[in-house]
């Protein structure tokens, strides 16, 4: 008990501060990452505008899209939200479970709806 | 960063006498509500994908799924057919808007109230540039084209053909009307999501201007309400993908 008590809890928001010099590092990467994202962006919309006279497939195009999507999510969660700054055992209690639920509702409910078309194609 | 300077023994991190997610409570307890957040908001955008292998899009049948192209082709002061170009507009804004607030975030994290402030009201400008651009895409889906479409549409269960103009709950001139529920039930929750994040933003931008984190000491605050901001954006992200452009 005694060693509970006379443990000194961290004050994290405190130690979160940094000094002007790092901030203008962090700075350069909030822009860049910007830059990522815009470019992301325009590549997706130039993609969907363009892509039938380009004559690609769309399976192909419809993957880039998803891709370019999950980069996107990936630069935002890591960087704006800091995710990469926090400590491991964090990190995973929110993407493990998230990921692990997402990727098993997908796959169920896709599956799902394709049989629901051709069952729907059969019968009626 | 700094906050990882402290050794400590990887057996003993789960014995109780340190914290080991190494997050103040309100911190993680933001990330959590975000966990279940975007576990409702994969719900629903799995939901629309299944409705839409259930009812592919297919040439000339006009209640099959619509191509957003073809029904997002509206650009302000513009005449014409321009598809994706507002959405790519309304996208550009809202990533800009979370610039600004991972901006404030690092002002916050060296005390300096003057960028916090600055960079907090251009974000909650963002927020209702964007809410007016959803409000302008939701009156031109709901008021459709000036032609609209004559097809079979179900009413009281039976099949009659009407002349259909625009969209709403029961009828959807460019497809199926799945498709507009739910483009206006996500793009909905979405835009809530995104008002109450300015009002958050409101809020904590009149406690930044009274000091109450500069007595404080830190502008944690800042940092919690913008991971609910960047959340927003990312649901943006993935809304455009599954909507506009698949």
């Amino acid at each position: 008990m005694s060693d509970h008590d006379t443990h000194e809890y961290l004050d994290f928001a405190a130690i979160s501060h940094h000094s002007e010099e790092e901030g203008k590092k962090i700075r350069k990467v909030i822009w860049n990452i910007f830059w990522v994202l815009l470019g992301i962006t325009t590549v997706e919309v130039v993609l969907g505008i363009f892509y039938k006279d380009w004559g690609l497939s769309w399976h192909l195009v419809k993957m880039t899209f998803i891709g370019l999507t999950i980069a996107k999510a990936y630069y935002i969660v890591a960087y704006y939200m800091h995710m990469k700054d926090e400590w491991k055992n964090f990190r995973m209690a929110i993407l493990v479970p998230y990921v692990l639920f997402a990727l098993y509702l997908i796959y169920m409910v896709l599956t799902e709806a394709i049989y629901q078309h051709e069952f729907q194609k059969l019968f009626f | 960063m700094a906050a990882q300077a402290l050794n400590v023994d990887k057996k003993t991190i789960w014995g109780g006498a340190f914290p080991p997610f190494r997050a103040s409570y309100g911190k993680m307890m933001m990330w959590f509500f975000l966990l279940t957040d975007a576990l409702t908001f994969t719900g629903f955008l799995t939901a629309y994908g299944f409705a839409r292998h259930m009812y592919p899009h297919v040439e000339g049948d006009p209640n099959s799924w619509a191509v957003a192209e073809e029904v997002f082709t509206h650009f302000p002061f513009l005449e014409g057919h321009h598809p994706l170009l507002y959405v790519a507009l309304m996208t550009f804004i809202l990533i800009m808007s979370s610039v600004t607030m991972v901006l404030a975030v690092e002002a916050g994290h060296r005390n300096d109230k003057k960028g916090v402030t600055t960079w907090l009201a251009l974000t909650i400008v963002g927020g209702f540039i964007f809410l007016g651009s959803q409000a302008w895409e939701w009156y031109h889906f709901i008021h459709g084209t000036a032609e609209g479409v004559v097809k079979p549409i179900i009413e009281n269960g039976k099949e009659v053909v009407k002349h259909v103009h625009g969209a709403n709950l029961l009828h959807n001139e460019y497809g199926h009307p799945l498709f507009a529920d739910f483009f206006f039930f996500i793009t909905g929750f979405h835009g809530t999501h995104v008002l109450s994040g300015v009002i958050i933003n409101i809020v904590i931008f009149v406690n930044v201007l009274m000091g109450t984190y500069e007595k404080r000491g830190h502008y944690e605050m800042v940092e919690k309400v913008g991971l609910y901001w960047h959340f927003v954006d990312l649901v943006w992200v993935f809304v455009f993908t599954f909507f506009y452009l698949i």
